[in-house]
């Protein structure tokens, strides 16, 4: 069975790319390929110019990419600062630090909270168990997370999920203050409304392929969810992305 | 986002109860209480229950259970039980006390290979569940039934040292947690001096070092944690082996206490007091919540009743049907302060 065929991707810095799709469409299997999840069986991945493989997801992680997955993954008893810092652990300094491997949890709580404060989180203590916070605030702490250890890609798997309407608001704030400071992001997300507030380019795919790459600026909600379903055949010959950065797409083509 | 407390304002005239609740919620809080309780009840029925021979006799008897329950706990935590706990402990003891016999290794020697005979049932229990990934407490009761036959194999079924022979046989090394030093008017056992150095370490392993929160982690949801990036099949394996190892030294706590090995030792008392232990402790049987303190003072508690239930005359058999009400209502307490799934 054949989840992706043809799915060129690109992403630039400073951007936020929306991956949209109907299900089936391959857009988890394309997120789990850049994310070092899957492998690919053809097919190549640049970072920065240079080819890089991706056999785990610790791999694509040193590579300086971070995802947020749907379930957010985070450890519900354990409380904010130790999830931030979850398998990034920061030792003391000197012999407790380098012999008993004791913990710098002080240091970590500091951190974990300076980081929410500067992505604008309003969560006052780092000590708090992530199972007692609001859907939102979870959410928060994975993003969080991710944009903390993220160096070059933060990818986001349908942040808005489940949440209500203010957290939802929340989270896309977030989202771009994330790429405010520099981190370019890959988001999946069904929610059309919030796709195009977020994307600087929104890239189509349907059937394992990509069959566009729009911007908010040249097509519509309705136009980009017909492409996405396959409607109007017409619409596959427009495929524009933002002036001066890129050459065009392709479309509906196989990789040679 | 909103500077909001994670948990809404409750109403003025709950806040008195909501305080308690989360005192009580505090880790260990309730265990604490209930051993007080407990040791409240028992020096009322018997005035020589808080004098120091009493309470020093039950914290030998808990020496074994509770360094056993550290293993128990790690376990637990990991959302597993080791149910082949006591018969491991049981192999560890035969493998010491026959090799420094008949064999005539050195004794320490002997001591060490009893450990890890019984690291390597860890091993062995680890392996399967992270690696095979078969549930705990199959594998777990698989390595029981292997660890009583290899037992019963190995020592031919006699105590050693045999019978008759007496029981200055055993050389003194293996005796030695048994021994006691003073301390003003106080005996005090080096093996439960051992048994506290020993919590104190998984506490130290477990709160301020980052495979202890691997460990939670892993308990708490597998799958996020091996999403974060943590080994956790490198977590259970290592759980199941610091949990072997302390089986093994529980065997040379039992040795030093018993003064033989005994083929019938830890099989269902031994097993069962220390998963008791963990549970009358606080922690979770679905795993990612509990403490090693909280397991210290269950296993205070489990000593506390069969010492006390004994004093007041208790017959032995009563003290299953009081222990099992108690791990009923402990773990119904647990439940109603936390507020949360078992």
């Amino acid at each position: 069975m054949v989840a992706l065929n043809g799915a060129d991707f690109e992403l630039y810095p400073n951007e936020i790319v929306a991956v949209i799709g109907d299900n089936g469409a391959g857009k988890s299997t394309l997120i789990k390929a850049l994310s070092g999840a899957l492998q690919v069986d053809n097919g190549e991945i640049h970072l920065d110019g240079k080819r890089v493989r991706f056999r785990t997801p610790g791999d694509a992680r040193r590579a300086g990419i971070e995802i947020v997955y749907q379930d957010l993954a985070v450890a519900p008893s354990l409380d904010i600062a130790s999830n931030i810092f979850l398998g990034r652990e920061a030792r003391r300094r000197g012999p407790l630090g380098v012999g008993l491997r004791m913990l710098a949890k002080r240091t970590m709580r500091r951190e974990a909270s300076r980081h929410l404060q500067e992505l604008k989180i309003g969560i006052q203590s780092m000590s708090q168990r992530v199972e007692n916070l609001s859907g939102g605030q979870r959410q928060g702490v994975a993003v969080a997370r991710a944009s903390k250890w993220a160096q070059r890609v933060a990818i986001m798997d349908e942040p808005t999920a489940a949440l209500g309407v203010k957290e939802t608001r929340q989270v896309i704030e977030l989202i771009l203050r994330v790429r405010e400071r520099g981190l370019p992001v890959i988001l999946i997300s069904h929610d059309m409304p919030h796709v195009f507030e977020l994307a600087d380019r929104i890239h189509i795919m349907r059937l394992g392929k990509r069959v566009a790459v729009v911007t908010p600026q040249t097509h519509t909600m309705p136009e980009a969810v017909a492409i996405m379903t396959g409607a109007t055949q017409s619409e596959l010959k427009q495929t524009l992305v933002k002036d001066g950065e890129a050459p065009p797409a392709e479309s509906a083509e196989e990789e040679p | 986002m909103n500077p909001t407390e994670s948990s809404a304002q409750a109403p003025s005239y709950r806040a008195p109860v909501e305080r308690a609740r989360r005192i009580l919620a505090a880790p260990a809080v309730g265990p604490f209480l209930a051993l007080l309780l407990t040791m409240a009840f028992f020096s009322l029925k018997s005035d020589r229950f808080l004098q120091g021979p009493s309470l020093s006799l039950v914290l030998q008897q808990v020496m074994v259970v509770g360094v056993l329950a550290i293993g128990q706990t790690l376990v637990i935590l990991t959302a597993g039980i080791d149910l082949s706990v006591g018969t491991v402990m049981a192999f560890g003891q035969i493998v010491m006390t026959k090799l420094a016999i008949d064999s005539g290794y050195r004794p320490l020697t002997a001591i060490l290979l009893g450990i890890l005979a019984c690291v390597a049932f860890g091993l062995f229990n680890g392996s399967l569940v992270a690696g095979v990934r078969l549930p705990a407490f199959i594998v777990t009761l698989g390595t029981l039934n292997i660890a009583f036959a290899l037992t019963h194999i190995y020592s031919n079924d006699l105590t050693y040292p045999p019978g008759n022979s007496g029981k200055a046989e055993l050389p003194s090394a293996l005796l030695f947690w048994g021994r006691t030093f003073t301390i003003g008017h106080t005996d005090i056992t080096y093996g439960v001096v051992l048994m506290f150095v020993l919590f104190g370490l998984a506490w130290f392993a477990l709160t301020q070092t980052a495979w202890g929160r691997h460990v939670y982690a892993t308990g708490d949801d597998p799958e996020a944690a091996r999403l974060t990036g943590i080994k956790t099949g490198r977590v259970l394996l290592s759980v199941y082996m610091v949990g072997g190892l302390m089986y093994g030294i529980a065997a040379w706590l039992l040795v030093s206490r018993t003064e033989l090995g005994d083929p019938n030792a830890g099989q269902t008392t031994e097993n069962l007091d220390s998963i008791t232990a963990v549970v009358l402790g606080g922690t979770s049987l679905f795993g990612g919540r509990g403490t090693v303190i909280g397991t210290l003072i269950g296993a205070i508690i489990v000593g506390v009743f069969r010492n006390g239930l004994t004093l007041i005359g208790v017959e032995v058999i009563y003290q299953y049907l009081v222990t099992g009400i108690l791990v009923i209502l402990a773990v119904s307490v647990d439940q109603l302060t936390h507020r949360r799934r078992l």
